[in-house]
Parts: structure tokens; C-alpha cells; sequence
């Protein structure tokens, strides 16, 4: 059978690091980038005779994040320990949660190119980060140096199940996903820093078969593009591996980046015993009703149903909404400038162009903006009235997002406003035709592309900044049109 | 005349308070001690002398200016070496540990300090609490001040023997199947295991988590009354700290026992108990009566599962707590490991004795993969019905009676290479920490060779006043107290 006969399956397990100040069982800073072990105390450096406290503020952010994906938030569940030796390890277990997760059985909606599709996420539960080993290879030879400023943080674990067909749907997941928990403001959605990771599991069967095929576990794919080709080389590595007659193993692989290959990392033979039972130090986490109604009530409106409301609200193609609503910040700040512009789509494009250019190229987030919604709009306005081409405009808004100033100010300073007084217009209009009889004769005996070059000698006349459309309407009216 | 290290804590606190006795005496006569019968004894790990004279000084500062911090500043005491002491080395009695020199305080090695007590030094134990007899320590084994070829029992049997010897007035210890009542039991001391969550377990060096307590050691009922008080305190460190109201045991001491109805479990007075504790302790039975309680035979019939329940659960804890001695971070580290898989078998291999070893090997052979269900989980289920059981009798009754210990002290190196005939020397104080419920021995007199023996009270969840109260009953009929070991 051909590749195309077969069928790849996929579930991601991915993990989220919560954006809390201070780490899960202690009162440790999370900050990233901190000198080596300077955010550790006894507790996440598992010293003899430390206890974990559990930080209220994950709880309320896996409830916040369960809720958000329709998830049931259990009242009880419980903590467990995970036991394996690794230097990086401190205490030599790690306190997750097993068998009772604090949340199961929601699920996400994502667009496919055959519409949308319902991915059910199957648990998601809560974990300390363990801390980095470090190979230092330069230092001297062959020694190894252990950084626990990570251990304890705290991490999300949300599993799908298998519902995913393709490389391309994992990645939508994947993304829908991001959002989702940036929006809640819950993770910060970097890739690159390691704090939203993700692991795949693959496998393929025989299309039109209801039987999974055996799986391989991808781990630490951190980035999209590798998480594409990943799965996409292991499901076309398994493929050949049935058509050559032999059966997958189960085991766990890694993707090596710059072969664009995946490899074993190990076998279900060597696969760690964690010897998991309930962690003894932490009572079971109970959710009380009180915090799952305050944490309800306050879900901020998710990406997509913000997308399905700009396009309804606004008039706006789908497009232009779903980068709008790409991330909260940015659909906060459209929706508070649309309030002083009355045209969405036009309001949009700015958004979508100059201003995402500019907010590009300077390397400015969104909140070190300097300009006001108001300003924007009345910048628009005055394009719209005519007051300054859309080209000045635009010299206008780099102004306002350096400075901060009004756009009235910048337009009377650089002299842009538009000189759209009739007499003076009609003015330079009457005096360039007095100027090109010649060219009039020829006009108006039916050579009508000259029109071009007279717009072109009065605009050069006037510096730019003539109206277009009240030059437009002198010269046709002068010309007998 | 009587040497002033022979006084109670009580006692001596008087002193201290009418100024007949500073702190600074009290401690160099603590001290004075400690050097003249810890060489026979071998209590003590290490002592503290400067920082318990120090400790001592400014006790007698504060009486000075007239603001003691509590009923019991400058009352010197020690400390099991499972107990965190900042700057002070703690080994736990085990070579992995050896050197470490830990950053903070246990919560109630805080509490005691800031109390006032000048804490004299580390006492000897079992090899992370794993033992009955001390002589699982990796250092040596602690003698019986009662008749020195014999051990104090243990885990805690440094705490017992230096309480006894007269080397401090009062210690803490641990209990995690009965490693307070057991050597208290052993020595004619009074120990008492707190119901589970009552002391803080933070900066105790754990064993077995959900059965760890850490608790008082003292000479007399009152003594062990007011230490209780000190450490009693809910501790936001600790996540199974209960947040309920430090007890007054002191007051309401003295209101004896009549109307009580004591239960006495016969599943304790079976096979395997030596002739002179049983016949000891029912004469304290009848005492007991004769003070006006009631006696009434209850039964806790699933008491014979007891034992291997705690094995299964306490293994399987200490297997994975023992897991962050691996070397890399405190402690010691095996010297010429190659690679990461030798650096961790060497230290292990070499830092942990015999009985941890054997435990970390029961307990991860239990959550083991394929075994969970049939050893740990089974565990689990037998321990909530062990705990019904005692629900069901403490409908009945104030509280159970029973022996302590199934033999007195015992020959030193006599069951060293039995490990189940020393398991069974718990066989009566593990039941308590399965169902998290306090339980106190106290003496109840002394076998023909003038070895004690002890009588252990079991109560309802946070009922340690009362079990201090039947307790200091017996007490005042016979003032045990006052008889000296012959050290």
C-alpha cells in the first residue's frame, strides 16, 4: 500500500508554564534568565526536611484554563509523586498529579480545510518543572553543573486524545491552543523560552481501519515548523516500516533538527517504573464552588468566539478578524480605536498594514504604545475628510507612534493638510491648462490619456497637497466633461 | 540531696523563676553530666556546648530584666538528630548525611528556641528512625542507663537514654510506629506521640511521611505536658499541619481519671507478651479501676494486619523520601564514581546501612509496577479499616489501654540479625500512627531485674490532655519519677 493509503493519528500532550510570580510549592521567584540557582531555597532545592506548600494561584489558573475549554474541574483530586533519579531532580520524585487530575473531558474547535473540527482534550493536569542540567564542556573536561532556578516551577499539562489526522491539524491544535491560554493570561505562549512545549504522539493504520496502529512518543518539539516535519517524517518512517514488513515499537524519539530525522531515545523495554503513589506531604486538592464560579465569571471572551463577533459586529472578513483577535492585546486596542472610526473594515486595514508594519519593524509591544485610540480616529477622520492624503496619513501615525503627539499637531507642523479651498485650486487648475493649450486641443479632440498629465502638473504645482478629489473635479469640469 | 540535674523540668523551671538557680547552672550541670556518663551511655551524636551556654546566658538575661519567654526558658534540653538544627550538623545517624550542616531551623527547633530552652545537643537514633533497638545508627549504638548491655529501644533511644541518664531534663523525638513510646516505655520515661498534624513535621528529617509525628520526651506527665505545649502549633510550612487551637494540658492535670471509661483492646493481650509486662500491666489495670475507671474489653479486629500494613506503607514512603540522598547537592558523595549511574549506586550504596537499604528495597519493590495494587494500594485499604476500628471503639470509651512494648529492653545485638522478630517489637504502637492518633507510655513499673516497663494510652484525634491526665493518675501513685537509672 502506498503512503497515501495510510492513515496518521495524533495526540499532543502539551506542557504550559503558568505565569505565576512565585513557584508551586514555594515562595520562589519564576522569573526567567536569573544567574544559576539564584532562585532556589530549601524547599525547591529539596534539602532534608523541606514540605511543599501548594501556590493558590495555579490552582486558579487550571481552573481558569479547564473552564475555558469546557473541561469538567474536578472538586477533588490528588497529588501524586513521580518517582526517578535525574540530577536535575532535587528530591528525586516529581509531584504531579496521576489517576485524578484537577480537570478532564473538555475540548477545542479548530479550522481544518474541511471546516471545523472538535478536538477532545482528554486531562489536563498540574506539575513542578525540574531544574537543567548544564554540560559544560569548556569549563573542564567531562563536568557537569546542575541550575534549579526552573525546579518548581510550575507547569500545566493539557493531554488531547488522538483526534488529530494530520501534521497540519496538530499544528492548528497547537496554535488554537496558545492562544487560547495566552488569552487567558494564564502562559505566555513562548516556544522559544521553553514555557509552552509540546510532545506528539504518532501513529498510522490502514485508512478506513478503527484500529490504532502502535504509537511513538515525539518529545520536546518546540516550535511549529517542527512539529510539522516531525510528524510528517515519523508517519511516513512507520509507513515504510509496515510496508517492509516489520511492526513499530513503542517508544520515544526524538527529532533531530538538523538531520530532519527522528530517533529512539528509548524503548518500552527500558521505559522508566515511576512508581507513582499519592504524594503523603499534600492533602488532596479540593475546588470549591466559589472559586470555580469566580474564575467562570471571569473568562475573558476567547479567541474564536471574539473572531466569530468581529466578523458579525464589525462587517469584517474572516481574514482581517482572526489576525485581529490573534492576541488579546491587539483586539483590545482595535475595538477601542473602532469606537472613535466608523468604518471597520477601513479601520482594519490600517491595522493591518501600517500599523503592523510599524509595530514590526520598531520591535514596540503593543502596550508601549504612545498614541491614543482617539488620536487614531481623528487621524482617520481627517483622511476621510480630505484633509491629508492617505499618504501623509501614514507619515502622520509613524509620527504619533514615536512621539505620542496629535496628529493635528504633526499635520500643521510638516505642513500636510490638503489644500481643498475651490478658489485656490481652481486657481492653479485654470492656470496650468492657460499654460498647456497644446495639450487641451488634444484632449478635447478625444486624446483623453493626457488627462494623467494634467492631475500630474497640478498636484506638482501645489506641492502634493492638492485634493485629489476636488483637483479631479475642477480639471473635469474645466475640460468640459 | 539530690543533684539539681535529677529535678523535672517543672522543678527546675520553678527555680529558674524564684532565681535559686540560673540557666547557665542548670546547663553546665547538664553538660557536667552528659561527661561523666555519655562515655557508658553514648546518648549523644554531638553536643552543643557553646551554643547551649549561649542559649543559657540569655535566658538568665531575660529573668533578669523579668520576661522569661515561657514557662520553660532555660530549661536545657535535646534533640533527636532527625531534628534540622541550623549551623548545628545533622546526620540523621547516617554516613550520606555526614557533614551536612543544614540552613534553617525545624519549625519546632524554632519553637523551642524561641521559647527560651537551651538545646544541649544531638542525640543518637536509628539510621533515618528505621529501627527499635538504635543500633541501626551508622555510628554506634546507644546503651540502656537501666542495665547497659541492654539498648534503650529506639528509634528514638538517644532522646530516651539521655532523659533517663539525667543528661537533659526533657528531649524531642519522633514517632512513625513507635519510636517515642517504645524506648520511653524501655527507659521509665514518659513519651508522647501527638495525634498526626499536631506538631509540625517541617525540618524533620522524613521517614515515612504519613506517619511521621515528632513529639515530647520527659520524665514526668507534667514535664511532657509542658514541652508538648511549646510545639503544639499549627505551621502554614507544613500542609498537613491541623490548624486547630494549642492545647492547655497543664491545667485540669490533676482531675484524675474517675468516670472514665477505659478500653482495653484484647487483640493487645495476646501471644508473644512477656510474663512480667502482662502481669504488670494488668495490676495497672486494676489500679487504674480502683481510681474510678471503668474498664470495658473492646475489640480492634483488624489489629494482626497491622504490622505488615505499616511495613507495606512506611517502606514505600521512606523508599521514595530517601531519594534525594543521591550525593549531588549535600551530604557525601562517593569519591571515585565514574559517570552519572556509579555516582548515585556508590553514594547510595555506601551512605545508606543495612536496614534502610532493606526498607528502600521493600518499599519500591511495593509501588512497583504490577505489585502496586497487591501490596501498596491492598496496604492503603487495610489501614482506613484499621483506623474504623478505632472510631468504632472510641464510641465506647475515653480512651484504650495496653502495653507498650511486647518485652522489656532487650540484650543489645539480640535481634540485630532477626529483622522480624525486631519488627514485632512495634507491634502495639503501630496501630496509633496508621490511624493518626495520639497515644502516650508511661512507666507502670519494673520487671524483678529492675528493668521498666511501660504502660501506652491511645485516644481520640487531639485528646492529649486527657491521655496526660489518665497518665499523670497513674503517676502520682507511684512517682516512678523519682527512681533513678543506675548509671
Amino acid at each position: 500500500m502506498p503512503l497515501s493509503d495510510f492513515q496518521t493519528v495524533i495526540g499532543l500532550e502539551v506542557h504550559a508554564q503558568l505565569l505565576t510570580q512565585s513557584k508551586i510549592f514555594c515562595g520562589c521567584s519564576t522569573a526567567f534568565g536569573a544567574e544559576p540557582n539564584h532562585h532556589t531555597c530549601p524547599v525547591c532545592l529539596g534539602m532534608p526536611g523541606v514540605l511543599p506548600v501548594l501556590n493558590q494561584r495555579v490552582v486558579e489558573y487550571a481552573v481558569r484554563t479547564g473552564l475555558a475549554l469546557g473541561c469538567t474541574v474536578k472538586s477533588t483530586s490528588v497529588w501524586s509523586r513521580k518517582n526517578y533519579f535525574y540530577p536535575d531532580l532535587p528530591k528525586g520524585y516529581q509531584i504531579t498529579q496521576y489517576d485524578q487530575p484537577i480537570c478532564e473531558w473538555g475540548e477545542l474547535v479548530i479550522d481544518t480545510p474541511s471546516g471545523e473540527k472538535t478536538v477532545r482534550v482528554r486531562r489536563i493536569h498540574l506539575e513542578e518543572d525540574a531544574g537543567k542540567s548544564v554540560h559544560d564542556a569548556s569549563a573542564s573536561a567531562g563536568q557537569s553543573l546542575v541550575d534549579l532556578n526552573r525546579a518548581g516551577v510550575p507547569l500545566m499539562e493539557i493531554v488531547s486524545e488522538p483526534d488529530l489526522r494530520d501534521a497540519d491539524e496538530a499544528v492548528e491544535y497547537l496554535k488554537a491552543l496558545r492562544d487560547v491560554l495566552v488569552y487567558l493570561g494564564v502562559n505566555d505562549g513562548n516556544l522559544e523560552e521553553g514555557s509552552f512545549r509540546c510532545d506528539a504522539n504518532v501513529s498510522v493504520m490502514p485508512k478506513g481501519s478503527t484500529t490504532y496502529g502502535q504509537r511513538c512518543e515525539l518529545k520536546n518539539l518546540n516550535s511549529f515548523r517542527f512539529l510539522k516535519q516531525a510528524i510528517e517524517y515519523e508517519a511516513a518512517r512507520q509507513v515504510d516500516v509496515l510496508e517492509s514488513g516489520g511492526k513499530v515499537d513503542q517508544e520515544t524519539r526524538l527529532w533531530d533538527v538538523n538531520k530532519g530525522v527522528t530517533r529512539s531515545m528509548r524503548s518500552k523495554e527500558d521505559a522508566h517504573d515511576y512508581r507513582y503513589f499519592p504524594e503523603p506531604d499534600l492533602p488532596p486538592l479540593l475546588v470549591s464552588d466559589a472559586l470555580r464560579d469566580s474564575q467562570r465569571q471571569s473568562l475573558p471572551e476567547l479567541p474564536r468566539a471574539k473572531r466569530t463577533r468581529f466578523m458579525g459586529e464589525y462587517g469584517l472578513p474572516a481574514y482581517d478578524a482572526r489576525i485581529l483577535t490573534a492576541e488579546r492585546p491587539l483586539a483590545d486596542f482595535f475595538e477601542a480605536c473602532a469606537k472613535h472610526v466608523p468604518d471597520a473594515k477601513k479601520l482594519s486595514n490600517w491595522f493591518l498594514g501600517e500599523l503592523s508594519r510599524l509595530l514590526k519593524e520598531e520591535g514596540t509591544p503593543l502596550s508601549a504604545l504612545r498614541f491614543t485610540p482617539a488620536q487614531l480616529g481623528e487621524l482617520l477622520a481627517t483622511v476621510e475628510k480630505g484633509t491629508v492624503s492617505a499618504n501623509a496619513a501614514k507619515d502622520v501615525l509613524g509620527e504619533m507612534f514615536r512621539t505620542g503627539r496629535a496628529p493635528a499637531d504633526i499635520i500643521a507642523e510638516k505642513g500636510l493638510a490638503q489644500v481643498s479651498d475651490v478658489g485656490a485650486v481652481e486657481a492653479v487648475v485654470d492656470d496650468i491648462l492657460a499654460k498647456n493649450a497644446g495639450e487641451v486641443e488634444k484632449y478635447k479632440a478625444g486624446k483623453k490619456s493626457v488627462y494623467g498629465f494634467f492631475v500630474g502638473q497640478v498636484m506638482k504645482a501645489m506641492k502634493g497637497k492638492g485634493n485629489p478629489g476636488l483637483v479631479n473635479e475642477l480639471l473635469k469640469k474645466k475640460l468640459g466633461d | 540531696m539530690s543533684s539539681l540535674t535529677d529535678l523535672s523540668m517543672l522543678e527546675l523551671a520553678a527555680k529558674l523563676a524564684s532565681r535559686e538557680v540560673s540557666s547557665v547552672e542548670a546547663t553546665r550541670a547538664s553538660l557536667q553530666r552528659i561527661a561523666q556518663v555519655d562515655p557508658k551511655v553514648r546518648a549523644f551524636l554531638r553536643v552543643d556546648e557553646p551554643g547551649a551556654l549561649k542559649a543559657a546566658e540569655a535566658s538568665d538575661a531575660r529573668r533578669e530584666a523579668g520576661s522569661p519567654l515561657s514557662a520553660l526558658d532555660g530549661v536545657p534540653v535535646g534533640l533527636k538528630d532527625i531534628f534540622l538544627t541550623e549551623g548545628v550538623e545533622t546526620t540523621c545517624a547516617s554516613r550520606v548525611l555526614e557533614g551536612f550542616v543544614p540552613p534553617y531551623d525545624a519549625t519546632v527547633v524554632r519553637l523551642l528556641k524561641e521559647a527560651g530552652l537551651p538545646l544541649v545537643g544531638k542525640l543518637n537514633m536509628d539510621e533515618f528512625a528505621m529501627g527499635s533497638s538504635n543500633e541501626s545508627s551508622a555510628y554506634f549504638p546507644t546503651h540502656n542507663p537501666w542495665d547497659l548491655t541492654r539498648t534503650p529501644g529506639g528509634s528514638s533511644g538517644g532522646s530516651a537514654a539521655a532523659v533517663a541518664a539525667r543528661e537533659v531534663f526533657g528531649a524531642l523525638g519522633t514517632d512513625t510506629g513507635g519510636s517515642i513510646r517504645q524506648p520511653a516505655a524501655l527507659t521509665n520515661t514518659v513519651g508522647l506521640k501527638p495525634t498526626y498534624g499536631r506538631v509540625s513535621r517541617y525540618g524533620v528529617i522524613a521517614f515515612a511521611s504519613s506517619l511521621d509525628q515528632p513529639g515530647p520526651m520527659a520524665r514526668t506527665v507534667g514535664d511532657t505536658a509542658a514541652l508538648f505545649q511549646l510545639i503544639a502549633r499549627h505551621d502554614p510550612l507544613d500542609s498537613t499541619s491541623a490548624d486547630v487551637e494549642t492545647p492547655d494540658c497543664l491545667t485540669g492535670l490533676e482531675d484524675g481519671v474517675r468516670g472514665l471509661k477505659l478500653g482495653v483492646p484484647r487483640e493487645y493481650f495476646a501471644e508473644g507478651m512477656d510474663p512480667e509486662v502482662a502481669g504488670t500491666l494488668r495490676a495497672s489495670l486494676e489500679e487504674l479501676e480502683k481510681l474510678g475507671a471503668t474498664l470495658v474489653d473492646v475489640s480492634l479486629p483488624h489489629t494482626k494486619y497491622a504490622l505488615a500494613t505499616y511495613y507495606l506503607l512506611a517502606s514505600s514512603e521512606a523508599s521514595s523520601n530517601l531519594a534525594r540522598y543521591d550525593g549531588i547537592r549535600y551530604g557525601q558523595r562517593a569519591k571515585d564514581a565514574r559517570g552519572l549511574k556509579e555516582l548515585y549506586t556508590q553514594t547510595r550504596g555506601q551512605g545508606f546501612g543495612a536496614e534502610v537499604k532493606r526498607r528502600i528495597m521493600l518499599g519500591t519493590y511495593a509501588l512497583s509496577a504490577g505489585y502496586y495494587d497487591a501490596y501498596y494500594l491492598r496496604a492503603q485499604k487495610v489501614r482506613t479499616l484499621i483506623r474504623e476500628d478505632f472510631t468504632k471503639v472510641f464510641q465506647q470509651v475515653d480512651a484504650i489501654v495496653s502495653p507498650t512494648s511486647p518485652v522489656p529492653a532487650f540484650k543489645l545485638g539480640a535481634k540485630v540479625d532477626d529483622p522480624l522478630s525486631m519488627y514485632l517489637m512495634d507491634v502495639y504502637t503501630l496501630p496509633c500512627n496508621l490511624a493518626g492518633l495520639p497515644g502516650l507510655s508511661v512507666p507502670c513499673g519494673f520487671t524483678q531485674a529492675g528493668l521498666p516497663i511501660g504502660m501506652q494510652l491511645l485516644g481520640r484525634p487531639f485528646d492529649e490532655a486527657r491521655l496526660l491526665r489518665i497518665a499523670r493518675a497513674f503517676e502520682r501513685e507511684h512517682d516512678f519519677f523519682r527512681r533513678a537509672a543506675p548509671v
